[in-house]
């Protein structure tokens, strides 16, 4: 603490820690929120559009944009030639021989990948434009998996790297093999965590200007930070820091860390500008977002413990396999580190083995998303704790009991500093308060009627304020010698009196909702004895004008433990000062001065009292009168860094956060045998964030985590079909839990100040990010008792879980092809035809009726033997779209067998079919029977996953329909099995 | 959104906006446009293809301001016209007792936002293998009236719903109202939904009917169409082998977020206790 700054104690009972209001809320009720896509634009604003790959892997052989450019109305396209010449890759953390730009240059490597962008009049005509550009794509394999990324032999994205794995490191900390060869069980278990996200409401917004006569590039944006990517984006534009402004807005509609993931597109949208000779804005519609904005990183986890008899842990080994997607992106390898030196978890382990691996895939790059980092660690590391206690028989609290640490300042094995707690009493407090015994009754009782109840614990350390060095801990000591060492997390705030007294705060936090004009009011106005409304608190952030460092930023739960401490040290220096002139004028000791509703006086002489605004009044009106040596004029600019956190040091032990907090939650569900749904019984989550600041804001930041922990548990995923397609680009696709899904947690408080924040303050904004997908998967695993879940726990997954053995087709009834699946669009069917085998063989290869019988096809024309180019139009009702197509045929046995196969490319993305199609003497005709396997990537994917194989059925059986009313059938008599059997049970569809 | 510099978020390509006042009107633009045009009533599925791109129409015909269709009228069926939103529907003070189905159906469709929008007949036109209303349709034997230039003509439910959004509507028709038939004396309805969160489209929905000869039950979500069958009063291992017999004759999707075995796992578990209670 640094208490030369002030002599100043807040006191028990002040604004500091009460619920006030948040003073956003009356601007946001009345729809007066200023956001981002709100902000007036320049007059002359450009509006542009992303052409993105429909590919998950592809060479780029052409990008032709002539006629997109005729379109009247469109300014500029932008491509990889201009970002070759205007700018440089991003750089990262890891050296490798690998490139990443703002748009794909050469190729691209998942699908939505920028590749172009279109500048115009209106975001219409540049949507109008990106179906004008050309685009030869070379298709080459992919990879989806950790599994298929790592193989021998597998499709490697960057060639000069070699290989899929881009980093990889292995520690150990203290004596790990001697502690598992001692240990009486050594009990394991493998995980993986999902690509998931935390999704705001308001998308991305980039509003971008240059400027011709300096260079220079002036941006307004919801970029949220980390501003360490500031200097990221300023390399890559090749220009100084102080020529690339960049400007916040006021309002946010959310970030969740993800917003992180718009530092390429600014630099695409500034360089679009820089074309175009005139100011560009983008807004991120909802498909760009979940498509190709984000995720968080999927991981895969062998984690061991060595246990002794009594259930102490005495080792650990992790084995961490990250999936980063298709570019290792700033912070990238970031989610390995983030809780590297505190992945002992709660518990007193010395001796630790880990081993990292960053893996490359054919998917959206990964990034910051709220909990960054700890979800994966926890979900591997709290499903641990209750596989221990399974496989000994042991309670739950009890081991947990053994093994928490029980005293602070704690420094963990690999480094990790955790300033206060009492694990044991937060504990405690969960299971008295929650319920525990109660639940335990509950369980017994529902299982012994035959149904599915399950409890499931998590404790979770929450760390918050990251040091700036702990990426570089994916490097190696002597490539960190090289770099130059990374420490620190410096946090900002300035506080300025005016003329008349009035107080205003700024500070460089970038608030995406969380209330913190609201905290820093509170705090500045007890501060200075006045109140919370007297306080102007300004957190536009300018990057030009304002005081801020390359930690400031909204993420890692920074703001409660550094920023307002900052706030808290300058608002100390400011009441000092003031103090100090006032000290004069009153003939009193500074230090008996109080700050109290507007005035000044001495301890116990309110008759004597000063106006705060006539004593601020004298640093601007009459200098003169101050002491020799005092600054003139009121403003105080703090900056503060924790002096916990230092550079990763040769052991490569290293505290990755300032300040630890703690969770403990309990959870009961119940599983429904029918349909697999989980419900949530009770949920208690207790919370130990040090000094709460506004106790309502806290419980709104758990509210709000447990919610999207609640998602990562159930609901949530960024689903890839094995296809490389992406398959969940809209909000009914990629399933938030909505305030029906979403229990009423118990919210249970203890306060551990911490001795290392200004304020004692600690994070709480992601806590339950971090425990509750582990806790309600503990709950379902306890319930099912089965020993691995996978997340999300929908319920398809968990009647999997349950393996009831399905009652078999009644005779009669055929079974689904077996290569139907949710990732595979593969089915059969067939068709009687009144015309021999010979005839429809014949129409089959013939040129003339393939165009008749091939949906929507027009100017069809040979470009080889049986192969053909079209234009055909492909789909379902409305939804409709033109592909460029090519179809090849081959003969196997004519006139039985023949293979037919189309490929094609439209605005809505690219097909792929494949079928084999037999032909057999039936009577008079003959029985066409098909099967085929279809690949749909791009938009269509995104957007109408759910829709995908029934459309799919039902633009293949069209073509052998049309085929027998070509061939005068009396009538197509395709026979699904349903009309069989309604017809013989004589019911009507 | 801010028209005046053209920065909308939303993004349709171009079409031309037409407004008509009569049915008429509507239909003489639908034989000259045909599949070119789309008729707009609440917009809840029209809109989204169109901002997302996925339909062209070049012409919307907004039917909503049109006399007369926006009237529900109750003779031997509940009739109710094109421009009819599924939240005026679902106010009616009467509907619980003339067709209790509809009554138990329509709060699952979406959220009350939607409702407040979408058409009842909008919903049926669509045809989405997973609605509510085509599969309380298809559940009650209803009827779509369809009319064009030509005059009209009144489809059955099973005749009008052709697969996944296709319809039996031709390009020039209009749906200007559908029926759904009163419920009988001595007839019990019922409905039952399984979707992944509230207001999401069903994974599968049954919809079912008992009078004292008959069960009559519905599905929909599983296959590209509602799907009815009709039994006499099955109970006990009968009906569980009648639905087993239905979950495996339904051509049953596949998608991310069920498999077809999980569907036929539903139908036969909620249809058991579905008709479980209504035969009760």
């Amino acid at each position: 603490m640094q208490a030369s700054d002030t002599d100043f104690r807040p006191p028990p009972a002040g604004h500091i820690g009460q619920p006030l209001e948040r003073v956003e809320d009356a601007a946001l009720l009345r729809g007066a929120g200023r956001y981002a896509d709100d902000v007036a634009c320049r007059e002359g604003t450009l509006h542009c559009a992303f052409l993105r790959s429909p590919h998950p892997h592809a060479r780029l052989l052409e990008v032709d944009a002539r006629e997109a450019l005729a379109l009247p109305g469109v300014h500029a396209v932008l491509t990889g030639e201009d970002v070759l010449r205007w700018s440089s890759p991003f750089v990262v953390g890891v050296k490798q021989p690998m490139e990443h730009w703002c748009l794909a240059v050469d190729r691209v490597r998942y699908v939505g990948e920028p590749l172009a962008l279109v500048v115009a009049d209106s975001r219409y005509v540049a949507e109008d434009a990106l179906e004008l550009i050309r685009v030869r794509y070379e298709t080459l394999p992919h990879v989806v998996s950790i599994g298929d990324a790592i193989a021998a032999g597998a499709p490697v994205l960057h060639g000069k790297v070699g290989s899929n794995i881009v980093a990889e490191r292995s520690f150990r900390y203290g004596e790990p093999e001697a502690a598992f060869a001692a240990a009486a069980h050594r009990i394991g278990i493998d995980i993986s965590y999902p690509r998931n996200s935390c999704t705001p409401v308001e998308c991305g917004v980039v509003v971008a200007e240059y400027a011709e006569q300096d260079g220079s590039y002036d941006v307004l944006s919801n970029f949220m930070g980390p501003f360490s990517l500031h200097a990221v984006m300023a390399l890559a534009l090749g220009v100084p820091g102080t020529r690339l402004r960049h400007r916040s807005p006021r309002d946010s509609g959310g970030s969740f860390g993800v917003k992180q993931s718009l530092f390429p597109y600014i630099v695409a949208v500034c360089l679009a500008a820089r074309k175009a000779r005139a100011p560009v804005k983008w807004t991120e519609d909802r498909l760009e977002h979940l498509a190709a904005a984000t995720s968080a990183t999927a991981r895969q986890t062998r984690l061991e413990a060595a246990v002794a008899a009594d259930g102490r842990i005495t080792a650990l080994d992790y084995d961490q396999i990250d999936e980063c997607g298709a570019y290792l992106r700033a912070p990238e390898p970031a989610t390995l580190y983030r809780m590297h030196g505190a992945l002992t978890g709660a518990y007193a382990i010395a001796n630790l083995a880990v081993r990292n691996r960053s893996v490359l895939t054919n998917k959206t790059p990964t990034g910051l998303v709220r909990g960054f980092g700890g979800p994966q660690v926890y979900f591997a590391l709290e499903r641990l704790m209750q596989r221990i206690a399974a496989e000994l028989g042991m309670d739950l609290p009890e081991l947990y009991r053994r093994n928490f640490v029980r005293t602070f300042p704690y420094r963990a094995a690999a480094g990790a500093l955790y300033d206060s707690g009492d694990y044991a009493a937060a504990m405690s407090l969960a299971c008295a308060q929650g319920g525990w015994e109660e639940l335990r009754t509950r369980r017994q009782k529902a299982r012994a009627e035959g149904r599915l109840y399950g409890i499931g614990c998590a404790a979770v350390v929450e760390p918050s304020i990251s040091n700036m060095g702990y990426v570089s801990t994916a490097l190696t000591a002597a490539e960190r010698a090289r770099a130059g060492p990374k420490s620190g997390a410096i946090a900002t705030a300035t506080v300025g009196v005016d003329p008349l007294g009035a107080v205003s705060v700024i500070a460089a936090s970038t608030p995406a909702g969380q209330g913190h004009a609201t905290v820093l009011a509170q705090i500045v106005a007890e501060t200075l004895g006045l109140a919370p409304d007297d306080i102007t608190v300004n957190l536009e952030l300018d990057t030009q004008k304002d005081a801020w460092t390359v930690a400031s930023g909204n993420y890692s739960s920074r703001f409660a433990g550094a920023v307002a401490g900052a706030a808290f040290l300058a608002a100390g220096r400011i009441r000092a000062r003031i103090a100090g002139c006032a000290a004069r004028e009153l003939g009193a000791p500074q230090a008996e001065l109080v700050f109290a509703n507007g005035r000044i006086f001495p301890r116990g002489e309110p008759q004597r009292a000063l106006s705060f605004r006539r004593v601020a009044g004298v640093f601007h009106w009459s200098p003169a009168q101050l002491r020799a040596g005092e600054t003139p004029a009121l403003r105080e600019t703090a900056f503060w860094s924790p002096e916990s956190l230092a550079a990763p040091d040769d052991g490569d032990r290293i505290n990755p956060s300032a300040a630890y907090g703690f969770v403990f939650d309990l959870c009961a569900v119940e599983v429904d045998r029918d349909t697999g749904r989980v419900r949530i019984d009770r949920y208690v989550s207790a919370h130990d964030a040090g000094r709460l600041l506004n106790p309502m804001l806290a419980e709104g930041q758990i509210r709000g985590g447990f919610a999207q922990g609640l998602g990562a548990a159930l609901y949530e995923e960024f689903a890839y079909s094995t296809d490389g397609a992406f398959l969940a680009g809209t909000l009914v696709d990629y399933l938030v839990p909505t305030a029906c899904e979403t229990p009423d947690p118990v919210i249970l408080h203890m306060e551990s100040p911490s001795p290392l924040t200004p304020l004692g303050a600690k994070g709480i904004g992601e806590g339950n990010n971090m425990s509750t997908p582990a806790a309600i998967a503990n709950a379902v695993a306890d319930a099912l008792g089965v020993r691995d879940v996978t997340l999300p726990l929908t319920p398809q997954r968990v009647l999997e879980l349950l393996g009831e053995a399905e009652p078999p087709p009644p005779a009669g009834l055929r079974q689904p092809h077996p290569a139907a699946g949710t990732n595979v669009l593969a089915a059969e069917g067939s068709v009687t035809i009144a015309a021999s085998p010979e005839a429809v063989f014949a129409a089959l290869t013939d040129p003339q009726s393939l165009a008749r019988i091939i949906p929507g096809c027009s100017g069809l024309q040979g470009i080889a033997p049986d192969r053909y180019r079209a234009e055909v139009v492909l789909g379902v009702g409305p939804v409709k779209a033109r592909y460029t197509a090519e179809i090849a045929l081959s003969a196997l046995q004519p006139p039985h067998v023949l293979c037919l196969e189309g490929r094609g490319e439209s605005m809505l993305g690219a097909a792929h079919g494949k079928g084999t199609v037999r032909l057999e003497a039936a009577g008079a005709g003959t029985r066409l029977s098909y099967d085929y396997r279809t690949e749909v990537t791009g938009k269509i994917a995104a957007v109408g996953s759910r829709m995908l194989e029934g459309a799919a059925r039902g633009v293949i059986a069209g073509i052998f329909d049309r085929l027998a009313v070509l061939l005068q059938a009396p009538a197509p008599e395709r026979a699904p099995w349903w009309r069989r059997w309604t017809g013989r049970t004589g019911g009507g569809a | 959104m801010d028209g005046a510099d053209g920065g909308w978020c939303v993004k349709p390509p171009v079409f031309d906006y037409l407004r008509v006042d009569t049915v008429d009107e509507a239909v003489e633009l639908l034989a000259k446009y045909g599949e070119d045009a789309r008729v707009l009533a609440g917009g809840q599925s029209l809109l989204p293809m169109l901002n997302m791109r996925l339909a062209q129409p070049r012409v919307l015909i907004d039917i909503t301001r049109c006399a007369g269709l926006d009237r529900i009228s109750a003779g031997g069926a509940l009739e109710v016209g094109a421009a009819v939103t599924q939240a005026a529907l679902e106010r009616r003070g009467t509907l619980q007792a003339e067709s209790p189905l509809l009554a138990r159906a329509l709060p699952h469709i979406s959220h009350f936002q939607v409702r407040s929008r979408g058409t009842v007949c909008g919903s049926i036109a669509h045809a989405e293998p997973s609605a509510e209303l085509p599969l309380v349709l298809a559940a009650l034997n209803g009827s779509v009236s369809l009319r064009s230039r030509k005059g009209r003509r009144e489809l059955g439910a099973g005749a009008f719903f052709t697969g996944m959004l296709a319809t039996a509507r031709r390009a020039d028709e209009l749906v200007e109202a559908v029926r759904f038939p009163l419920a009988g004396q001595g007839e019990r309805q019922g409905f039952s939904e399984f979707s992944l969160r509230h207001g999401d489209f069903a994974v599968v929905a049954l919809a079912a009917s008992v009078t004292p000869a008959r069960i009559r039950l519905a599905v929909g979500g599983v296959d590209d169409r509602p799907r009815v069958v009709e039994w006499p009063r099955l109970s006990g291992s009968a009906l569980d082998d009648g639905l087993n017999e239905l979950a495996w004759s339904l051509d049953a999707r596949n998608d991310p977020h069920a498999s077809a075995r999980q569907r036929r796992q539903l139908v036969r578990r909620l249809g058991r206790e579905l008709i479980g209670v209504l035969c009760a």
